[in-house]
């Protein structure tokens, strides 16, 4: 490391008259700071630290945890390793199957929603006309909001009787009456899918909105003069450019939709039963309303071993470049 | 269409279509407005609801059916978030602006010095860490708050603001270094070269010239940072107890009366905290649209 020493810094006096005497280290580093090499693991050090300590230490805890008995309202059981029986009793439990298909659901039904109505306004926001500026800031409203304080929102505007929800149906007369949705069992997965699409939405229309701003108009105007329709257009132009995009939108809000936590918990509790019930709601519940700490973890596991098999795909499509 | 009669001189796209072109830009008007006034209502409405239920008086709040414009301004929800012996609002606000200050400072000097050293120094395997740090950012934080409890526990931490801050920085040092090297990469190597010729050491070269040069992604990487700390739930619920030391999100959740709940509180005491983060949003619009779009999508 050393033989590759610095470049030079800026002469001076001293340094001169030295130049013969060999230094050692601390000298050397008093004359000519460090090396490259020993700078790039100065700087670097202190994150990798961070990292190892704060993410991947708890994460090989979490494994460990999974494959030992750990109760925290038992603690005379200790903690006994089991092998993976934390694995095999929930692989057998229909709670988690439950959950497994009512995540499934939500990722599904709201990634879905989101990416066709992020394109919609994506494709609106990139033609020109007055006032976009004010419709791409109302679009960052809901992005804005914490997700609490729109899982809250959400919960007062479905409001049997007082709500806006049944408020608004009411006076445009499509129901008349006061429907529950939090309570119904068949509407309250579509509600909770509802506000997740209200704030994820505009994330992903300004990243297809990005995507698409890197079309070359040139290509629509060619497209024009050469006849194309604008569903053509939209067919064999901009799909196609904006494939990667979709892709990579997909990708992330699939990985994040499947652990969504803030927002199931606060609106519905995973209720009514548990017809919301996420598996990241599980696995929480598990930990610490029945603090039993093997099998939540070992639930918190199977949900990151999905995440990271996602994440994997996801890192492949960024198509990180050398450096 | 402004791009068919950006060309004058060639006539024959407009000349013998003139109506077909008029017709067609009269359905494509309206279709973009139709389509902007369904989404605006679609993503202002639910806000509107919210910031109209802060401001109604009581008697109007739960009536049936609902009042959609508030027959004055009444201004009392936003006192008694405050003056509620039961709670303790402007402290949790206090809170949330500790942690989150301290997480994003935390982060960017972390994120900055790993950027650099990734983006401009000789390490190892750039490209595996690299990857590692796309696969951190999206790190389910479900799957390790039960260590996590374990770990800060272990530490005395919990019910501290270090409970917070901790994991805060981890979670968000990956997607920092991300937002960093990316930029640090762009800016043209010449320059710190040429520094380093003239006499600065590397770390001068990174102080003078590419941090200067790279206060736009500092800005926005703080910024997502920050709106990220201040908006967790997960971690602020289950590390901290005592409501001294809760933040805003958790204070919220937590936010109920006796018998019902209290929702022009809750809608006013959202307000108070979401205010700050949309002005911000607002302001630094195109700065966070682009640290968005270089999060996920820059390769």
């Amino acid at each position: 490391m050393a033989g590759r020493g610095a470049p030079p810094p800026a002469i001076e006096a001293r340094q001169a008259q030295s130049s013969a005497v060999r230094l050692g280290a601390w000298a050397r580093w008093r004359r000519y700071g460090l090396s490259r090499h020993q700078l790039a693991w100065l700087l670097f050090l202190p994150s990798v630290l961070v990292l190892l300590a704060v993410l991947a230490y708890p994460a090989a805890r979490t494994v460990w945890i999974s494959l030992h008995t750990l109760r925290l309202d038992e603690p005379w059981l200790g903690e006994p390793f089991i092998g993976l029986k934390n694995y095999t009793f929930e692989l057998q439990n229909q709670d988690f199957w439950g959950t497994l298909g009512v995540t499934l659901y939500f990722t599904a039904g709201s990634v879905a929603a989101e990416l066709l109505l992020g394109l919609s306004v994506a494709l609106v926001l990139n033609e020109s006309f007055r006032g976009r500026g004010l419709m791409r800031a109302a679009m960052l409203v809901p992005w804005a909001i914490p997700t609490v304080i729109s899982a809250k929102l959400f919960q007062w505007l479905y409001s049997p009787g007082v709500g806006a929800f049944n408020g608004l149906l009411n006076s445009l007369h499509i129901i008349s009456g006061q429907i529950d949705v939090l309570s119904s069992d068949r509407m309250a997965m579509p509600a909770v899918i509802l506000a997740d699409v209200w704030k994820n939405t505009p994330f992903i229309a300004l990243l297809l909105l990005a995507g698409l701003q890197t079309v070359p108009g040139e290509l629509y105007e060619a497209a024009r003069v050469d006849g194309a329709g604008a569903f053509a257009r939209f067919r064999h132009i901009t799909m196609p450019l904006l494939r990667g995009s979709l892709v990579i939108a997909l990708l992330f809000r699939t990985i994040t939709a499947f652990q969504s936590f803030d927002l199931p918990y606060t609106l519905t509790a995973g209720g009514p039963g548990a017809d919301t019930e996420l598996l990241s709601l599980l696995s929480y519940r598990t930990l610490f309303s029945y603090v039993n700490f093997g099998r939540g973890s070992a639930l918190a596991v199977i949900l990151a071993l999905i995440c990271f098999a996602m994440a994997a795909v996801y890192a492949r499509q960024l198509r990180i470049e050398d450096i | 269409m402004a791009t068919l009669t950006r060309r004058p001189g060639s006539g024959v796209y407009l000349s013998p279509r003139r109506g077909r072109v008029d017709r067609a830009k009269i359905v494509r008007r309206t279709l973009l407005l139709v389509l902007n006034i369904v989404f605006l209502f679609f993503f202002l409405f639910p806000y509107y609801w919210q910031t109209i239920t802060a401001l109604k008086p009581a008697s109007e709040i739960n009536a049936t059916p609902v009042i959609w414009f508030p027959s004055h301004i009444d201004f009392s929800h936003f006192q008694s978030v405050f003056t509620d012996p039961n709670r303790n609002f402007g402290q949790n606000i206090i809170n949330s602006v500790i942690v989150s200050s301290a997480t994003t400072f935390l982060s960017l000097l972390l994120g900055t010095f790993a950027a650099y050293a990734l983006a401009r120094l000789p390490l190892p395997a750039k490209r595996t860490i690299l990857v590692l740090v796309i696969v951190m950012v999206t790190f389910p934080g479900i799957a390790l708050v039960a260590s996590l409890f374990i770990f800060l526990r272990d530490l005395h931490l919990t019910d501290t603001y270090g409970a917070l801050i901790i994991p805060y920085v981890a979670f968000s040092l990956p997607f920092a270094i991300w937002v960093l090297t990316n930029f640090f990469r762009d800016i043209p190597a010449e320059l710190a070269e040429q520094a380093e010729v003239d006499g600065c050491t590397p770390i001068q070269s990174l102080t003078r010239v590419i941090l200067p040069l790279s206060a736009p992604a500092l800005v926005t990487s703080g910024l997502l940072i920050f709106i990220g700390a201040w908006n967790e739930f997960l971690f602020a619920y289950t590390f901290v107890s005592s409501p001294g030391i809760r933040t805003v999100p958790v204070a919220i959740y937590y936010f109920g009366g006796l018998h019902d709940t209290p929702w022009g509180e809750i809608s006013a005491a959202s307000e108070i905290v979401s205010l700050p983060i949309i002005a911000l949003v607002l302001i630094f619009q195109r700065r966070i649209v682009q640290g968005l779009t270089a999060g996920s999508l820059k390769g």
